[in-house]
């Protein structure tokens, strides 16, 4: 573990603009375990929490700290994004090129690969994620599942060291949820995952936090353990008597 | 859009869409603006012989020539009424004007040259490639952003709405003229636009956390060979010699 933490947020507040009350207050966060997992209600501020991580959202008060040092220009938030992945909620969002290998090789392009080691990169990512011989498909006929695997193929080809995951496993089938857990577990990198789906996070092993409130805090262990015996549906078919 | 014109590898398929822009817009420039009967022949016969050259199947371009040419049946019935001129011939009571009727045959012969050359030559190259083929011969940045992007959301945005469509429907929405008809419309395409705004602002924030700063890096570098060389210099040839046509 980095002495400096990756990332840290102290004492962020932000208002959306349509909102009269903050979504989060005097926040304190710093990523200081391998794998978080990020649980809350709908509309606290999970997100939100996200956005200003990476920067799409500035705070109305506090500081982003990335590698100790804040924040405060474009050259800082880019240096910062290349080292943060952000996997998005709705994978349409994040895959706008027409296929698959271009969209991969998009953000290498960025850092300033040349098109052919662009092409290695995204090429050698796909294979990682079991996904060799998508690289010519149309993204916007992948089903809802490639999709996924194909965004994260997107983010990891930039190699970043931490991997914010937005309700990653929502939608998936049985098959590619596991799938993903693979590679997430298989992945030597940071990663901060918000969920509704405590399986999920009781299977990545994660430490839980809870936005609140507007504020975040560490939940017990045991807080898990409480419900983490909540099957899938149709998983394991049962009965409780 | 399904593409399937792009499907195919015939000797226009394996061209450089680069060459198939630039030899397809002289064509087409050069058919457009011209008023003889001469040119618009032989850019029909050339347009049909790049459609030959395509190997494409005949059923589906036939479709489209029909679609393009429920227009020009317009202007058979209206030109002939409506353009004036000196010579008419008596069709019954109304007097059709012989010049109404050359403009009108014009139109379609052009129209349907035009037609034909643009299947041949761009409906033979992805629309992902024409976009790149353009940014790389320097059209305007934004406009290159449209076609790529437009090419890449307007499923989306046209399923976005069918889903609003359904939800009205499930709730027994049935269209008719009335007053409420018209606003659920409004409310429906309004909704629509946000969310395809709401979309559009989501999907730039997905570029810009990978590192997009406004260009554009096209992956696939398309070679360009000299057999390509070899073709646009025939078309911009033919091209040429339609120009000169008109002047006979």
């Amino acid at each position: 573990m980095p002495k400096t933490p990756l990332i840290e947020l102290r004492n962020i507040s932000y208002t959306y603009a349509y909102n009269t009350s903050p979504v989060l207050q005097n926040l304190n966060f710093s990523v200081s375990e391998k794998q978080i997992g990020i649980i809350g209600s709908n509309g606290c501020g999970k997100t939100t929490f996200f956005q200003i991580i990476v920067g799409l959202l500035a705070p109305d008060k506090g500081e982003l700290l990335f590698q100790g040092k804040s924040v405060k220009n474009k050259a800082d938030l880019r240096n910062l994004r290349k080292e943060v992945g952000f996997l998005f909620q709705s994978s349409d969002d994040q895959l706008f090129s027409p296929t698959v290998i271009e969209d991969v090789a998009f953000g290498p392009l960025n850092l300033g690969f040349s098109p052919v080691e662009a092409k290695r990169i995204a090429v050698e990512t796909l294979a990682e994620l079991g996904l060799s011989g998508f690289e010519d498909r149309i993204t916007h006929r992948l089903s809802g599942g490639e999709k996924k695997l194909v965004a994260l193929a997107t983010i990891l080809a930039m190699k970043p060291k931490l991997l914010l995951l937005d309700e990653p496993t929502n939608n998936l089938d049985p098959r590619t949820r596991k799938c993903l857990i693979d590679i997430l577990q298989g992945l030597n990198l940071y990663q901060i995952i918000i969920s509704h789906d405590w399986d999920f996070l009781n299977q990545t092993n994660s430490t839980l936090y809870q936005i609140e409130h507007g504020h975040i805090h560490r939940c017990e262990e045991d807080h898990i353990h409480v419900h983490s015996h909540i099957h899938r549906a149709g998983d394991h078919p049962h009965r409780h008597d | 859009m399904d593409e399937r014109f792009a499907q195919g590898d015939s000797l226009l398929h394996r061209r450089d869409p680069k060459a198939k822009i630039i030899a397809a817009m002289a064509l087409v420039s050069v058919a457009a603006v011209s008023d003889s009967f001469i040119v618009a022949t032989t850019s029909l016969v050339l347009g049909m012989t790049l459609l030959f050259l395509t190997k494409l199947p005949l059923q589906p371009v036939l479709k489209r020539l029909l679609a393009i040419n429920s227009f020009t049946l317009f202007l058979w019935l209206t030109l002939p009424l409506t353009y004036g001129g000196s010579k008419f011939v008596a069709i019954g009571p109304l007097p059709v004007s012989i010049e109404g009727l050359h403009i009108a045959a014009l139109i379609t012969l052009k129209t349907n040259a035009i037609v034909l050359t643009i299947i041949a030559l761009l409906g033979t190259s992805k629309i992902a490639n024409l976009g790149h083929a353009l940014e790389t011969l320097h059209f305007p940045e934004k406009l290159c952003f449209i076609l790529l992007f437009s090419y890449r959301y307007v499923f989306i945005i046209y399923q976005e709405y069918r889903r609003l469509v359904r939800a009205a429907q499930m709730r027994c929405f049935v269209p008719t003229t009335t007053i409420h008809t018209y606003r659920t419309f409004g409310y429906l395409f309004g909704m629509t636009l946000v969310q395809s705004w709401n979309r559009a602002t989501r999907v730039h924030r997905a570029m810009i956390l990978r590192g997009f700063d406004g260009h554009l890096i096209p992956l696939s570098q398309s070679r360009y060979t000299t057999k390509d060389t070899v073709f646009l210099s025939t078309m911009l040839s033919l091209t040429a010699i339609l120009a000169l046509l008109n002047f006979l």
